[in-house]
Formats: C-alpha cells, structure tokens, sequence
C-alpha cells in the first residue's frame, strides 16, 4: 500500500472515500512525522488532540455518507492565520503567546468543508522576509537542502512551503504580500498560488500590508490547489475588500486545453544579473507552450523596475500602521520593569519586534511622516497606478503572462541576511503581480545545477484564475517534475 | 533627500520603537542606503497621474446598523499581558 | 447691530477669534465599524467586539446608518455632500486607542462647506461658516482613579461614530460661542442624527482660541480640550483669552498648544502629552474603499430634512402670531416645539405659549427635567387649559391643579372635582354673598365711598376667602362693582 503521506490533496480524498484508510489514520501518520521531524523546522505548533478529534468527526460523516468536500484532509496553516484556541502568533515574539478567541473566514470555510487542522508553520515575522530566517522560531530547512548546506525555504511562507515538499502536510495556507506564496513554492518545488486581491477574504489574517496580503495554497500539484482554492476562497461581508463574485470551479478549469491561447513573455523580466539556469527554464516553459498550441506573444511591461521600490514603500507604510497595535496594552508582550507609559511603548515594541519588521515599521513611518508623504507614499501610489495600467494594456493582447518566479534557486542559510536590499530582489518578479493585485501561480518546473528546484510563475488576469489552473496544469504536465 | 541620525531618531519616537544608541549610526547607514535605492522612482513621470486608492474599481460596501457582537468582555481581555477585572492596565498616564 | 465683546488689556483693546470644533455622536445603535453596542453605561470591556479591542486580523466595515446620519446633517447645516469621500488613518499611539490608529477623514471628507445662523438675542443672528464634517472612530476611555499606579482602559467607547463639525473661525467672543454650539446641539437634536448630551459625553466641544488688536491678521491659536457645557466653554475662552492678551502684553509669545480646561479652578494648562505627538501621519486606510454617495441618496435625504429651528421659529410667529422671543424659546428645542404644538392645537396659541414658558417651563426647571421626563403631558395640559377657557377654574386655581397634577399626578377634571376647585360664577349665588359681605361691614363701604378705592380689593379677597378662592373673579369684579356703587 503507498505511503498515506505520499499522496496529495485529490488523491488523499480518493484514499479516504475508497476506504482505503481512514482519516484517523491520515492525521496520526502525519503528527507522528510532524513530531518527529528534526531537520526542518518547518512546523512551530500543532494540536494532537484537536486533530484528531476531528478526525473522528470526519470519519463519522464518511461513514454516514454525509462526507464534504475535503472531509477527512489534514490541512497546515501558516502562523498568519488566527485559529480558535491555538496559538497564533505571526512568528513575533510580540505575539508569542497570543491565543484567538476567533477563526479566520478562511480556516473556518475550511473546516466546514471538511478540513482538518495538523498545526502551525513558521514564516517570516509578520509576512516580512523571503527567507524565513525573520521566524522568532528560529530559521525553517529547505528540504531540497544536501548535507551540511542548508538552505533557505524562501520566504515568508517557508514553513508551508517546506512542510509540503517534504511531504509532511499534502497542503499548507500560505499568505502571499509581494510574492510570500510563489517564491517559497519555487524554492521548495510546489505550487503555490496567490488568488486575485479580493477572492479570498482576509478577515482573522494578521495583517502585514492590507492593499496587498492574499491567502493560497501550496501544494505538490495544480489539480490539488485547485480543489483547495475552490473551497476557501470567496465573498466575505466582514471584509470591505472582499469582492462579490462567484468562485468557479477551479479543478474543471485544470483539463481544460490551452490550445490558442495567447501566452504573453515581457521582455522587462530578462533583468540583468538573472541566472542562465532560469532563463532556459524559461525558454523550456514557452517551448512547452508552444507544444502545448498555446501562442507565444511578446509584451512589454516598461514600469516593472520600479515594481520593487513602489512595494518597498507602500508595504512598509501599511505595516506602520497595521502593527501599530501591538503595544503592549491589549495582549502579546509587554517589556516589565518599565518606568512608565512611554517606556512601555518603545521598550515592548523595540523587544518584541526582529530587525527586518523594525526596520520596515522604521521605512513606513518616515515615507508617511510629514514633509515625506508626497515624495515618496504619494509618489508610490501614482507609480503603482502605471503599474497597473501596464498590465491592462498588455492584457489586450494575452491571455496571461508567464516569468520566472525567482531570479535565482533557493541559497544558503545566512547567505543574503546581511544585506536587506539583496535580499528584496528576491521579489523583484513577484511583487508587480501583488501590486496590482493580479492572481498569480508559481509551478515548479525544473531543477538547478546545485539540485534545486526553479519554479515558472503565471499571472492572469484579475479574477481569472481558471486560465491559470489551466496553463499551470500544461506547465506542469510538460515539465513532468520530480518530488522528493 | 537624506535621511539623518536626528530624522531617524524621530521616526523612531513616531513609531515607538527604542533604539539603542549604539545602533544609530549602522541603522541610519542601512536606512540610507535603501531610501536612495526606493529614489529610483523620481524617474517615473508621474504628472496627471492619479494615486491608487484601492487594488479593486468597487466602492465602500455598507452594513446594517444592527447590534450583532460584543458582549464578551472576559475573551477580549484573555489575553491582556496585565488586567484587572476585565479592564486592561497600563502604567499610570498623566493628562 | 451688536458689537462683539472686546477686552481691554494694559496695553489697549483686544479681539478675539474663535472657531469650534464639535465632535457629536451619531445617533446609531451599533458601532461605526462593527457590530457591538453603543449604549452609555455598560460595564468595562461589555460593549466591545474584537473588531473595537483591534485584534490581530480584524477589519472595519462600515455603518451605513451612520453615513445617512452624516448626510442629513451635512443638509441641516447647508453644506455640500460629497459624492466620494475617503477614510484615513491617523496615527498616534495612546492606550485608549487599540489600533494605534483612529479612522477618520482627513483629505476628502464626507461633508464640505456650509454655514449656519446664530442668534444673539432681542432678534439678532450671525451667520458662522462650518468647513467640514466628517466620520470618525471614537477613542476608549481611560480611569486614572481607581489605583494608584495604573490607569484601566475601557474600550466601550472605542469606535463609537462621531461626527466631527469644524466652524470657520467666525466667532469673536463667547457669546457668539456659545450661541454657535447651542444652535448646533438644536439642529443635531431636530433632526435626531445626535441626542446632544454632553453631560454623557454624546456631544464634545474643542475651542481655538486667539486675539489679536481690531482688525489685525489672526494671532496664534490654543485648542481647548475637556469642555463639557456650553457654560464652561463659555468661561474657558474668557479665561484662554485673558491668557494670551496677559503674554502678548508682557512681550511674551503665545505657543501653538492644546490645553485642558479645568471647570473646577476655572483655569487652562498646557497638555505636553498631546503635543509631543503631533505628526499624525494620515493615509488612506486600504481596508476600506472609496464611500461613493450617489446624488440619489443625496436627494433622497435632502427632501427627508424635517423642518429645522429657524423654519420653526418664522413658521410660529406667522401663523401662531407669537412673538420672536416667545417663538424662539420654543423653537429653541424639538422637543418644546413638539410639545407646544400638541398643546396649542385648536387652542388659543399665544395663551399656551405664554403659559407654557412661564409655569411649565419654570416647574421643569425647578426639578431639573427635560420636556421628555416631564410627569404632566401635552394632552393632560390641554385638558387644564380648556377647563380654564371654559371658566371651570380661574387661572389661579389653573396654577395649583397643575402643580398638583406635576407632583401628584392625574388629570386636571378629576383634581377640580376631588378637591371642589370649580369655580362659582352663578351671579345670582355671588351677588347674595356680596349682599351679605356689605352688610356686615357697614365702616369698610363707607369708607370705600368717602374715596378709599383701594378698599375694593379688600371686598374682592372677602368673596375670595368665603368662596375658598373658587369664585368667578371676573363676576366678582362685575358685581361688586354693581353694589359698591349703588
């Protein structure tokens, strides 16, 4: 019989209906390799107990016929995620101990489809980082990672992303601000998604920058986010940026052929200083296009360089603001033997945030301070309008737009930490999607020289995921990658 | 436009963030060095150029006036680093 | 025309220029942006969801009656509605506000310009401009007396709607002040968007205040916090202004400053706190898009717009044929006018003004209640005035049936008869008893006749007094009148 944790989404559904094991059984294989997992540091918290507990439920319902749609599926969330009763804590030591009293729309529709929850995974603090080594829990271990190199997950969903190439979730959540799905999902090997601004609501999310934070999932297959996707996303009244429109059905949308699609290549994306390994990954991707009888057109996207300067001032700005409330005062840390209000203030938030969200918080406040605003947050959002109108236009000649996800493969632990603006390059193909609020996939589509995985990112058009999930599906067909 | 240790220091204060005065100087360098980089976009024309307000074309959506939370005061201070009853404390503020 | 009061320095005369800044609670029943309670009194933490108490992950979605309260009020101080208006956040930190940042409006506002009319009595009015109005977030409330070394912070009040009402600075003394923030509490009160209570803190009011020599540029203002009735507001800019005159006057600067009013020493001081966080650093708050207010709805509460105080006030005097003094006090609340005119109706109005302003409205004063909490109603009050035009009772007796129908309670038909107070105006029954009055008191006649007029009153009282003050006075009058003179 193959191994429970070998399967994915679809298929761990299918072994459950088929009643080749049960849900019980799913969840006690996958806590016993979550509790004995020494090498990746990939989960911070999970729950025994609660798992499976409702596990048992799950396996009621089957047994009644009265199973959901993903009854029975464990499912790892990442710390951003505010799950009742379990700590949730953004990977801050601000929020270390934290425990909601409420669930997030998006756990929640999960649940109620079925879902299981298997634990927590470490990110970045706050979203902030695409390496997790921000994690007040310390760094997480790609588990593409040979002997005594460690190597970076990606970021910030890293945790996610690990757990699931090393098989210790068939899916994780992921949140994805200006690329924290799709780069993690490249260096790791899955394929993550980042749904379209507005799809999947964002209440009960800790928030890092509000215009720009999205849940998706990361999984080892289109087909899998596809049917994940389907059941967490839509319209929430208790997000004002929730958009009203009906979620279709992703997984029908992954048989779907490409054949005459438009497939657009802007040629803004051949940066220099972009590795040889990941242009021919890219060349292999529109070649297996062109197999595919997909189109090939060239677009331009002029404003892309500054993508990553818009983003280095519009996330930071808002994250001012959105971790304003974390003071000391209502819950989290407070620093003691503080000499009074002020002291509280300054030496709790000093204390309990890490460096990169210091110096974020530090960039936000002074782009928004007054003297700054026009020149650089105003300056910003006019920017992020070209940005904007830049892929309107090339969207009148393509169906979506395909890109390496990441200049470069996964790299060392402690290789790039030193110097910020190294490592925001990270995102330099990520973030112009997340500005303007675009769905975007990263599927993973061959390896590097060092053995490491290289991952082809999609964007579509707003609300049009079912042309991703059905490229993506292509892509992934054609490039016929390995997991661990 | 450069941003310096007195400028640094007052974001700081703004943002209630405690530095160390042995770190002002790495810190205000670090900054520097990314603000000059962000300065890329003085590039860009911008003129008759409008901000964006929100990633979606849609409008403010509206709720019912209608009494439908509250009234858990012991799960909103469950997690209050210091309370007593179920107000929250705070060293003694002078108004 | 009234002239503004000016204040004499060592130095010379003194302007002053004051603008108001009200913050009005609107009048909804749940939060600006969420759905937890607004009532006033709730134990700490009782009325707060997690949304309020700013939690991590937690978003705002807004109240649309507080919108549509915004609007009509925007119409009651003829400014203009603004079809797109944009929510900021400001940022500061204080514990009493959760998210680190209060959401308000700051560049596009829902309300622009308008203005108002003041009234300075014996019929004078000014007109004050009103800049803006716009929706914002209440703050929580901070308790410094219940330990030694902490203050409790109750977030009750956290997100709260207000209406933030800023005037231009048209005001030049106090009593121009006063009347503005009087006249805003009526037409908030008219058409309901505010209860304009600010002994519960529903209404608040911010004063900027400076002087300057007559028709000088404007000097440097201070903003007044912590003012809580149109009296200390009143008392506040006297003493602020004595302030600023006293530095100027001994080569001193005035500091751009807040400062809290004291009412209990009568004095203002400087609130370093507040000052040291001035740059509130306002952007659009991404969790919530454009408000988008179609002109439909605009209209739509435009036409709604109940009559307001001035319309009242001209509508009284021209059909009612009330005086403007009589008219405005009236019309100076809704709930007066609304009385007033159950009570008037089919009856002779200006008696019931009259009446009403100067026995109802002292009984209220008296004991401290407002129209609303009064314990006669409009129905039972028109019921002691038709007893009264029926020449049931006298006037006088009218006083004492109303004063026990206040204190006691009943109806005013049922006291009459319980206690024998209808009055006698059977002329054949008084004219008999006047018969015998004259009689028995043969040296007060004569007397009267020798030219003592004033002892006509002294036979009045006699029939008064044997008649437990029920008699007719008017037949009295007429009947002795007849006899005395004979």
């Amino acid at each position: 019989m193959t191994k429970i944790s070998n399967l994915g989404v679809v298929d761990t559904l299918e072994g459950l209906n088929k009643k080749e094991f049960s849900s019980v059984e799913v969840i006690k294989e996958y806590l016993n390799l979550i509790e004995n997992d020494s090498k990746l540091n990939a989960y911070i918290h999970f729950n025994a107990e609660k798992s499976l507990s409702s596990a048992k439920l799950s396996d009621e319902r089957r047994s009644k016929n009265e199973a959901l749609p993903l009854d029975g599926l464990p499912i790892a969330v990442k710390d951003i995620f505010c799950v009742n009763g379990e700590k949730t804590s953004a990977c801050s030591k601000i929020l270390e101990n934290f425990i909601p009293n409420y669930e997030s729309t998006v756990t929640s529709k999960l649940w109620k489809a079925g879902g299981i929850y298997i634990g927590k995974t470490s990110m970045d603090e706050f979203a902030m980082g695409s390496s997790n080594e921000t994690s007040y829990f310390g760094s997480v271990v790609n588990p593409w990672s040979k002997e005594g190199d460690k190597l970076v997950p990606g970021g910030s969903s890293g945790g996610s992303a690990s757990a699931v190439a090393a098989k210790l979730a068939p899916v994780a959540l992921g949140t994805d601000t200006g690329g924290s799905i799709r780069q993690p999902a490249s260096f790791c090997g899955t394929v993550g998604i980042k749904p379209t601004y507005g799809r999947c609501s964002r209440w009960g999310i800790i928030a890092f920058a509000s215009s720009l934070d999205q849940a998706g999932p990361l999984t080892r297959s289109v087909r899998d986010s596809a049917l994940v996707l389907e059941n967490m996303a839509g319209f929430d009244n208790l997000d004002s940026t929730s958009v009203n429109i009906k979620v279709p059905k992703f997984t029908d949308a992954c048989s779907k052929s490409i054949k005459g699609m438009k497939i657009g290549i802007p040629k803004e994306y051949k940066i220099s200083g972009l590795s040889s390994e990941v242009e021919n990954i890219w060349n292999d991707g529109i070649k297996w296009m062109e197999d595919a009888g997909a189109e090939i057109v060239e677009v331009t996207l002029p404003h892309t360089k500054y993508a990553l300067p818009t983003y280095y001032i519009v996330a930071p700005a808002e994250a001012s603001a959105n971790l304003a409330r974390y003071d000391g005062v209502k819950y989290g840390f407070r620093k003691e033997n503080i000499q009074d209000l002020e002291d509280m203030y300054s030496s709790t938030r000093a204390e309990g945030f890490g460096e990169e969200v210091k110096r974020r918080i530090l960039i936000g406040t002074y782009v928004l301070s007054a003297g700054y605003y026009d020149a650089y947050y105003l300056r910003a959002q006019k920017v992020r309008t070209k940005i904007v109108e830049d892929f309107n236009l090339a969207f009148n000649n393509c169906d979506a737009i395909l890109t390496p996800t990441a200049p470069t493969g996964a790299f060392k632990i402690g290789e790039k930490n030193m110097d910020p603006i190294t490592m925001y390059m990270n995102d330099i193909f990520t973030v112009p999607a997340s500005l303007a609020g675009l769905p975007a996939m990263s599927i993973p589509s061959g390896l590097n020289s060092n053995g490491c995985p290289l991952g082809l990112q999609l964007i579509g058009k707003g609300f049009d995921e079912e042309t991703l999930f059905s490229i993506g599906a292509a892509v992934e067909n054609a490039a016929n990658f390995q997991s661990i | 436009m450069s941003l310096d240790k007195t400028t640094l220091e007052r974001v700081a204060y703004l943002a209630r963030i405690k530095i160390d005065a042995s770190e002002i100087n790495k810190m205000t360098s670090e900054l520097n060095n990314i603000m000059k980089w962000i300065e890329e976009l003085n590039e860009v024309d911008i003129k008759n150029v409008k901000p964006m307000t929100g990633v979606s074309n849609e409008y403010l959506r509206e709720r019912e006036d209608e009494v439908n939370d509250g009234g858990y005061s012991d799960k909103i201070v469950s997690n209050a680093p210091e309370k007593i009853d179920n107000s929250f404390t705070v060293p003694k503020v002078i108004e | 025309m009234r002239k503004p009061i000016t204040l004499k320095g060592e130095t010379g005369t003194w302007e002053m220029v004051i603008g108001l800044e009200i913050h009005a609670q609107v009048n909804c029943k749940s939060k600006l942006f969420s759905g937890s309670a607004t009532d006033f009194g709730a134990s700490p933490n009782s009325q707060v969801s997690y949304v309020d108490a700013a939690m991590p992950g937690m978003l705002p979605v807004i109240n649309n009656e507080a919108v549509n309260q915004a609007i009509k009020t925007g119409h009651a101080l003829n400014a203009k509605i603004n079809n797109i208006s944009i929510f900021d956040r400001k940022n500061y930190f204080y514990p009493d506000l959760p998210q680190g940042y209060q959401i308000s409006q700051f560049k596009s506002p829902i309300v622009g310009e308008g203005w108002i009319v003041i009234d300075l009595g014996k019929g004078e009015t000014k007109k004050i401009g009103i800049e803006r109005l716009h929706l914002e977030q209440d703050a929580g409330k901070l308790m410094h007396d219940q330990h030694p070394r902490l203050s409790f912070v109750d977030l009750n009040r956290s997100g709260i709607p207000l209406m933030e009402i800023v005037s231009m600075p048209d005001m030049r003394d106090w009593e121009e002040a006063g009347a503005y923030l009087r006249k805003l509490r009526s037409i908030v009160r008219y058409i309901g968007s505010c209860d304009g209570n600010m002994d519960q803190g529903s209404l608040r009011c911010d004063a900027n205040i400076s002087v300057r020599r007559p028709g000088e540029e404007f000097g440097t203002r201070c903003e007044l916090k912590n003012i809580n009735s149109v009296k200390f507001m009143m008392k506040a800019v006297e003493y602020e202004a004595y302030r600023q005159i006293e530095i100027i006057e001994n080569g001193g600067e005035v500091k751009q400053e807040t400062r809290l009013y004291d009412p209990n020493k009568n004095e203002t001081r400087s609130m370093r706190s507040k000052e040291e966080a001035h740059d509130y650093r306002y952007f659009p708050d991404p969790d919530l898009l454009p408000l988008n207010i179609s002109n439909e709805r605009i209209e739509k509460y435009k036409n709604e717009l109940p009559e307001l105080p001035d319309q009242k006030r001209e509508r009284f005097q021209k059909d009612f044929g009330l005086s403007f003094y009589d008219a405005d006090v009236l019309t100076a609340d809704r709930s007066y006018a609304d009385f007033f005119e159950i009570v008037s109706k089919n009856r002779d109005t200006k008696f019931v003004a009259n009446w009403i302003i100067t026995n109802f409205f002292a009984m209220l004063n008296e004991v401290e209640k407002s129209v609303e909490e009064s314990p006669v109603n409009a129905e039972q009050l028109g019921e002691l005035f038709d007893l009264i035009k029926e020449g049931t009772i006298s006037g006088r007796t009218a006083k004492e049936v109303f004063e026990e129908m206040f204190t006691k309670g009943g109806n005013a038909g049922d006291i009459v008869d319980a206690k024998g107070l209808k009055q006698i105006s059977n002329t054949d029954e008084l004219e008999s008893m006047a018969k015998n009055i004259i009689e028995e008191n043969t040296d007060q006649v004569s007397k009267f006749k020798n030219g003592n007029e004033k002892l006509f009153g002294w036979f009045v009282g006699q029939m008064m007094k044997s008649t437990g003050g029920t008699a007719n006075p008017k037949v009295v009058n007429e009947i002795l009148k007849k006899l005395l003179n004979k």
